[in-house]
């Protein structure tokens, strides 16, 4: 880190870390920041799992017959990828992490407004995760992550059941966490913390959980009338009992598609902290990238149906649909837009961080670019279910979602751990993982272009070099995802005691010691001015 | 609440008998063939018992307007689920079907 290293008269004092011990301490804690903790050794074993079913994929895909794997397991490989990387990676991965660690010491509050209820969400999150390992050790699920009746339904041959009550069940920890960060926006800010003056990550979070508390239900709904269905017979999707194949996807989709934004929402709150820290700038239009962190939550319920173009749903709806997917372009362009603004005679530097957020902006805009073709009906007809609809979720989901999940791990760590990284290492990891990111999924798009369709294991000869491309992409990858994993876990030991604020940012939480004390403030910070003041003549942090 | 008021014990009572006349009603109307009724009534019996429910067990009678605003965001997300799912669903046969393709000939 090139802050030099200076250590805080206060570093020795009890910490979160150090003010208990032993494995009781850690499993009935109540401390936000532990928690957050948990999840992050949780999701980092669920990131893992999922990419171990990814590397079968990619091995699968070197060669154009299915030599590797068989049809069936390949579908199973490619729905446990799915299901594990959606539900029990991305959707937890940024607010259960970083936003529990964050969002109170952000806006000057002791801990969350429910703690205990805080520690059950990461319980229910843990059983889900296990009814969903179980589900993975007896056989897997075949149906693709989205469960589409009738295959989850009539047609079930693998483990839905099991797999589906598990999403279920960690549903219930996703609402509670996105209960607990509202109550506490709401209630527990600072005194002078008033609505304008929130970082705008607590922005993001806000959003973020509001899709939380109204549309995981709807999919719990949605699992629910599935066992229905198979159990008692109930005709709700069998068209053969008076149901409606179609009502499963329109269930399914008005969760799962601003399931996209709880994943990337989140993102782009880690991604304003990183742009204004590094490039030393006030936020350029703070109010409106406030406001279209909400204009995404709204509208983001408003656009399921762009999933279902051909899949029998009528014209007209298509066409509703595809307007109103293009109204997600606006806020998201704002946005964008706001940040290269903000680098613009900024004091740029490079650090890690910051390379994951520059990353991020890049790949967020080709992912969002492309997901504009997607929303347009006729093209949609010719690369729906194809690997140019695989390229582009995965530009946002991975480009996009893990990009800033990992920057903004690097930016926090210090603060989380009170130990300062490599930063020559995490420089090198960012820049390998841009690179094979890029070499895996750009050949997707020009191969979902020419036809392949996605979720086939064999594939015609022409595409055998893109494939190639891709799988070896995926492997430069991997090892750029471990690399972190390995100099974080080293630092825990070896590295310099981090200072209270190594890169000098604004925010309350650079004000705490680091690691931060279990209460997090001694005396609660009265907040008199706005935040990202980064101007030369600022005169601090505005707290008294 | 901290400031919501103390609710006397006969309104809780009252709430409550009326919710089981209501369930009676809801179970003897449904041996009755009210035709195109059937649902509207077994949904209006349904949505005035949920509503005592919110406004009196859940307590939203005495909170403040911020949790009016939730439980109005949560009705006005149910319109949207209910209202771009009719979008498919009620307009599905808009346009004339190509030619030679019945309704219903494919289903097993």
């Amino acid at each position: 880190m090139s802050t030099p290293v200076v250590e805080s008269p206060r570093a020795s004092r009890v910490n979160y870390l150090n003010v208990s011990y032993g494995i009781r301490s850690w499993l009935f804690t109540t401390d936000h920041k532990r928690i957050a903790l948990l999840y992050l050794v949780s999701v980092t074993l669920f990131f893992f799992l999922g990419g171990f079913f990814a590397v079968l994929i990619r091995l699968e895909l070197m060669t154009p017959p299915g030599d590797l794997v068989q049809s069936e397991t390949y579908n199973r490989l490619f729905t446990m990828h799915g299901v594990i990387m959606i539900f029990f990676f991305l959707i937890p991965a940024i607010p259960a992490v970083l936003g529990n660690f964050l969002v109170p010491l952000m806006i000057g509050a002791r801990d969350l407004a429910f703690p205990r209820l805080n520690l059950l969400s990461w319980y229910i999150y843990t059983l889900g995760g296990l009814f969903t390992l179980a589900a993975t050790l007896f056989g897997g699920v075949d149906t693709g992550w989205t469960f589409y009746t009738p295959y989850s339904s009539t047609y079930s041959n693998s483990n839905v059941m099991l797999t589906a009550v598990g999403i279920f069940i960690t549903g219930f920890s996703s609402i509670l966490t996105g209960l607990n960060f509202l109550v506490t926006i709401h209630k527990m800010r600072a005194p002078g913390m008033v609505w304008f003056r929130l970082p705008l990550f607590i922005w993001a979070h806000y959003a973020t959980s509001l899709i939380m508390i109204l549309g995981t239900p709807v999919v719990a709904i949605a699992i629910l009338l599935v066992g229905l269905e198979r159990l008692f017979h109930i005709g709700i999707f069998d068209p053969k009992l008076g149901g409606d194949p179609l009502l499963f996807q329109h269930l399914f989709w008005f969760y799962s598609h601003p399931a996209v934004y709880i994943m990337i929402l989140p993102a782009m709150g880690v991604i304003n902290e990183l742009i204004t820290c590094f490039s030393r700038r006030r936020i350029f239009g703070y109010s409106f990238i406030a406001f279209s962190s909400i204009a995404i939550a709204t509208l983001g319920f408003l656009v399921w149906g762009h999933h279902m173009f051909t899949s029998g749903q009528s014209v007209y709806a298509g066409m509703v649909f595809s307007v109103l997917s293009m109204l997600v372009a606006i806020p998201s362009a704002v946005k964008v837009f706001n940040w290269t603004a903000t680098l613009y005679k900024g004091s740029v530097s490079y650090q890690a961080p910051m390379l994951y957020a520059l990353g991020f902006i890049g790949l967020f805009t080709i992912g969002g670019l492309t997901g504009i073709f997607l929303a347009t009906l006729a093209v949609d007809v010719h690369v729906h279910d194809t690997y140019f609809v695989v390229a582009h979720f995965h530009y946002i989901m991975v480009g996009g979602t893990i990009m800033a999940y990992l920057g903004g791990l690097h930016y926090w760590w210090p603060k989380m751990t009170g130990k300062v990284y490599p930063e020559g290492w995490a420089r090198f990891a960012a820049l390998v993982i841009f690179v094979g990111f890029n070499l895996t999924f750009l050949p997707q798009f020009v191969l979902g272009y020419l036809g392949m369709p996605r979720r086939y294991h064999v594939y015609p000869e022409e595409f055998q070099v893109l494939n190639v491309m891709s799988s070896a992409g995926a492997s430069i990858l991997g090892v750029g995802y471990l690399i972190p994993m390995i100099y974080f876990i080293w630092s825990l030991r070896y590295g310099p005691k981090a200072p209270e604020n190594p890169w000098g940012a604004k925010g309350l939480e650079w004000l705490v010691p680091s690691p931060p004390p279990p209460h997090n403030f001694d005396v609660t910070p009265v907040v008199t001015g706005e935040p990202y003041d980064y101007s030369p003549k600022s005169e601090g942090a505005h707290v008294r | 609440m901290a400031h919501s008021p103390i609710v006397p014990q006969r309104v809780y009572w009252l709430v409550f008998i009326t919710l089981l006349l209501l369930t009676l009603v809801t179970v003897d109307v449904a041996f009755y063939d009210l035709g195109w009724l059937n649902i509207s009534v077994a949904l209006a019996l349904a949505t005035t018992k949920a509503l005592l429910v919110v406004f009196y067990f859940m307590h939203l009678k005495y909170s403040p307007r911020l949790i009016w605003g939730f439980v109005g965001a949560a009705l006005f997300w149910f319109l949207l689920i209910v209202g771009l799912t009719g979008a498919d669903i009620f307009t599905r046969d808009w346009l004339p079907e190509p030619p030679g393709w019945t309704s219903g000939e494919n289903v097993p």
